[in-house]
C-alpha cells in the first residue's frame, strides 16, 4: 500500500517517498535508533519498544484497516473454506493434522476435503500480521495459548512455532502457500489477492462467516475505545458483519522533530494518506479509516513539534 | 658505466640480506607483506569479533547452556531470565550436521564414479569437456541453486519421498528418521541441493588423485587379465583412499557454510530438533540469515553471534583437517 501512495503522492506532489518492506519487527527496530523517518507496524509499539526509543517519545498514527487471511492452497477448492478461530488455532498449535479432521468438516459439509496433513506456514520473521493473527488466535483459541504456554507468550510479532514451514515476510509465507500442496498460511488480504491465493472466511463473534473484503473490514472500529496512544487490538469486534482478524497498519514517527523541512514533510504526506489516499486503499483490499478513527489520526499528527514549536494547525 | 650496480654473482645466498636493494624491490616487499597480513588480520578480527559481539549473551546464560538446549524461542527470552536458556543452537548444529551428511552420502559416490570417468573410462577427446562441465557446477550461483530447488527438485521429490516414507518410514527403529509427511522443504531437500553443489569440488580432487596413480601399477593389472573395473579397484582406489577422505572433508567444508540454497529450501522451522530427515528444520547459517535482521528480543542478536562464532570454528577446523589429509594423500602418491 505504501508503494501506491509513494507512487500516487510522488505525482501529485513531486515529493518522494522510499519504502522498505522488511517486516514490522525492523520497522520498529529503525525507527527506535532513528534511522529512518517515519516507521511503519502493523501492531503498535509495546511500552518497552517505546522506551527503547532514541529520541523520545513516538506517535502511532493509524493509517487504514487492513485484514490478515487464512490462505492455503487445496487442489480443486475455491476460495470460501469456512474456519473458527479455535479450530486455527489448533492447527496451529498442531492438534488438528489433517484436512478431512472432524472439526473442519462439519464447519464445510459438502466439501471434498483431502485426507492429507495440513503444511502450516507461518512468519519466520518478526511481524506485525503475525501480532494480529496470534491476537486473535489467543482471543478464541485457548489451546494455541496452552501451547505458547501462556496469554503473554501466544499473542506477539514473533512466537514460538509449535509447527510449520518458516518464510520470510508476506511474500515467503505466499510463496510457501503457493508452493506447497495442501498448505495452510496466513497473509495480509492484498497478499493473497495479488498472488491468486484461494483463502478462506473465519467466523466473527456473532458466529457469522464473514469474508474478508473491505465492507467487512470497516465496522472493526465500531465500539472500540481507543487509549491515547491510539495502540489497540481490533480483532473479534462485535458487530455481527465485521471480519474478525483486522487491524490497523501504524505509522511510527518521533513526537519532537529536529528538522524543520523532515517535520513539514511528514506532516503533509501523512496528511494527504489520511485525505487523499483513503480513497486508494479498497483497490488492495485494506479499508478507510472512517470518520472518528481518522479524526484522532490528525490529533496525533497536530502534537508533532520542531524544536519545542507545534507545527500543523 | 661506473655505477654501482650488485650484479648476479654477487647475490649469495649470505650476503643476500645485506645486499642493497632498490626501491621497486622496497615496495613489492611491503605490499606482499601488507597484503598477506591483511588475510592474517581479517581472519583474526573476524573470530575476535564475533566472540566479542556474542560475549553479552554467553556472560548472561553461560556458554555451555547454549549447545546442551535444543530449544530456539527467542519469544521467551527476557532481559533479566537466564534459566533455561531459551536459545539453545543444538538443532541448528544438528541440522548442518544433517544436511551435510545427506550431501556427503550422496555425492561421495558420485563424485568417485565421475572422477574415475574422466581418468580411466571416457575416450580421451571426451576427458577435457566433461572435466569442464563438472567444475561449470561450481560456477551457478547459490541462489540460482536455490531457486531450482524450489521449482524443479521439489516437486520431483514428493514421489521419491513418499516411496521412502511409506516403506522405510514403517520400519520399527529407523522408522523415526524416515516419518512422514513430506512437504517439499525439509533436511532432505537441502541435503540434496548440497550434494549437487560440493560435486564439483569432490570430482576435482579425486580427479587429481586418480590421475597420480601410477600407469605401470595398471597396465601390470591390465596384462594380469583383470577387467577395467577390477584393475581401478585393485590398483587406483586403494591408495587414493585418503585422497577421497580428503576431498570429502573439504566438500563438507563447503556444505556446511552454505547459506542462501539451504535457507530456500530447508523449511526454516527452528523450535527444536525433528527427527525426521523429511522434516523441516534449519541449519547455523539459515537461522542467522532469516533472524539477523529482525533479532530485537533481549539477547538475541548476541545470541545469532555465538551461532556465527561456533559455525566460523567448525568451517575453519573442517577445511583445515580437509586440506591436511588431501596434501598428505598427494604426497603419499606421488
Amino acid at each position: 500500500m505504501y508503494s501506491t501512495w509513494a507512487a500516487a503522492y510522488d505525482k501529485a506532489t513531486g515529493v518522494a517517498v522510499a519504502y522498505a518492506s522488511i517486516g514490522s519487527g525492523g520497522g520498529i527496530a529503525q525507527i527506535q535508533a532513528g534511522t529512518v523517518n517515519f516507521g511503519q507496524s502493523d501492531t503498535g509499539m509495546t511500552p518497552t519498544d517505546l522506551a527503547a526509543a532514541k529520541d523520545g517519545p513516538i506517535l502511532q498514527i493509524p493509517l487504514m484497516l487492513g485484514a490478515v487471511v487464512p490462505a492455503y492452497n487445496l487442489p480443486g477448492i475455491a476460495s470460501g473454506l469456512k474456519f473458527t478461530g479455535n479450530v486455527l488455532g489448533e492447527i496451529y498449535a498442531g492438534k488438528i493434522k489433517t484436512w478431512n479432521d472432524s472439526a473442519l468438516k462439519s464447519l464445510n459439509p459438502g466439501v471434498a476435503l483431502p485426507s492429507e496433513p495440513i503444511a502450516v506456514v507461518h512468519r519466520s520473521d518478526g511481524s506485525g500480521t503475525t501480532g494480529i493473527w496470534t491476537d486473535y488466535l489467543t482471543k478464541e483459541s485457548p489451546t494455541w495459548v496452552s501451547a505458547l504456554g501462556g496469554a503473554s507468550k501466544s499473542a506477539a510479532q514473533t512466537v514460538a512455532w509449535p509447527v510449520g514451514i518458516g518464510g520470510k515476510g508476506n511474500e515467503g509465507v505466499s510463496a510457501a502457500v503457493s508452493q506447497t500442496k495442501n498448505s495452510l498460511g496466513y497473509v495480509t488480504a492484498d497478499y493473497a489477492i495479488a498472488q491468486h491465493i484461494t483463502y478462506g472466511q473465519v467466523q466473527n463473534k456473532s458466529g457469522n462467516f464473514i469474508e474478508p473484503c473491505v465492507p467487512s473490514l470497516i465496522p472493526a472500529v465500531d465500539g472500540v475505545t481507543f487509549p491515547p496512544s491510539l495502540n489497540t487490538s481490533l480483532t473479534d469486534g462485535s458487530n455481527p458483519d465485521v471480519y474478525p482478524i483486522t487491524g490497523t497498519t501504524y505509522a511510527l514517527i518521533y513526537q519532537h522533530q529536529t528538522s524543520k523541512a523532515t517535520a513539514a514533510s511528514l506532516i503533509n504526506f501523512f496528511a494527504w494518506v489520511l485525505t487523499q489516499g483513503q480513497d486508494m486503499t479498497a483497490k488492495l483490499t485494506y479499508a478507510p479509516l472512517g470518520g472518528a478513527l481518522q479524526k484522532l489520526s490528525f490529533a496525533q499528527l497536530k502534537k508533532i513539534t520542531v524544536n519545542g514549536q507545534a507545527l500543523a494547525k | 658505466m661506473t655505477a654501482p650496480v650488485t650484479t648476479p654473482a654477487a647475490a649469495t645466498g649470505a650476503g643476500q640480506l645485506r645486499r642493497r636493494r632498490g626501491y621497486g624491490d622496497r615496495m613489492f616487499r611491503a605490499a606482499v607483506f601488507a597484503a598477506a597480513g591483511i588475510v592474517l588480520l581479517v581472519l583474526l578480527g573476524t573470530g575476535l569479533f564475533l566472540a566479542k559481539e556474542a560475549w553479552p549473551a554467553l556472560r548472561h546464560y553461560g556458554p555451555l547452556s547454549f549447545i546442551t538446549s535444543d530449544r530456539w524461542a527467542p519469544s521467551n527470552a527476557t532481559a533479566t531470565g537466564t534459566h533455561p536458556n531459551p536459545y539453545g543452537i543444538l538443532q541448528f548444529v544438528y541440522g548442518t550436521v544433517l544436511t551435510s551428511l545427506i550431501g556427503m552420502v550422496i555425492a561421495v559416490p558420485v563424485a568417485v564414479a565421475v572422477a574415475l570417468f574422466i581418468t580411466d573410462v571416457a575416450p580421451s577427446w571426451l576427458r577435457r569437456p566433461l572435466s569442464y562441465l563438472v567444475d561449470l557446477l561450481a560456477a551457478i550461483p547459490s541462489v540460482v541453486y536455490g531457486f531450482w530447488g524450489i521449482f524443479a527438485l521439489i516437486p520431483a521429490l514428493y514421489p521419491i519421498a513418499n516411496f521412502l516414507i511409506s516403506t522405510l518410514g514403517n520400519v520399527p527403529g529407523i522408522g523415526i528418521v524416515f516419518a512422514g509427511p513430506f512437504f517439499g522443504v525439509s533436511y532432505f531437500t537441502a541435503g540434496i541441493v548440497l550434494s549437487i553443489m560440493v560435486l564439483p569440488i569432490v570430482t576435482a580432487i579425486c580427479r587429481e588423485v586418480f590421475a597420480t596413480a601410477p600407469a605401470d601399477e595398471k597396465e601390470a593389472a591390465l596384462a594380469l587379465g583383470t577387467t577395467r573395473w577390477e584393475m581401478l579397484r585393485m590398483a587406483v582406489l586403494p591408495r587414493s583412499r585418503s585422497g577421497i577422505t580428503g576431498a570429502a572433508i573439504l566438500g563438507l567444508g563447503r556444505a556446511i557454510g552454505e547459506t542462501i540454497a539451504v535457507t530456500m529450501v530447508i523449511g526454516n522451522s527452528v523450535l527444536a530438533i525433528s527427527t525426521s530427515i523429511f522434516a523441516q528444520g534449519a541449519t547455523m547459517a539459515s537461522v542467522i540469515a532469516n533472524e539477523f535482521t529482525e533479532a530485537t528480543e533481549p539477547f538475541h542478536l548476541p545470541s545469532l553471534f555465538v551461532v556465527a562464532f561456533w559455525l566460523l570454528i567448525i568451517s575453519l577446523i573442517v577445511n583445515a583437517a580437509g586440506k591436511l589429509v588431501v596434501r598428505r594423500a598427494r604426497s603419499d602418491i606421488a
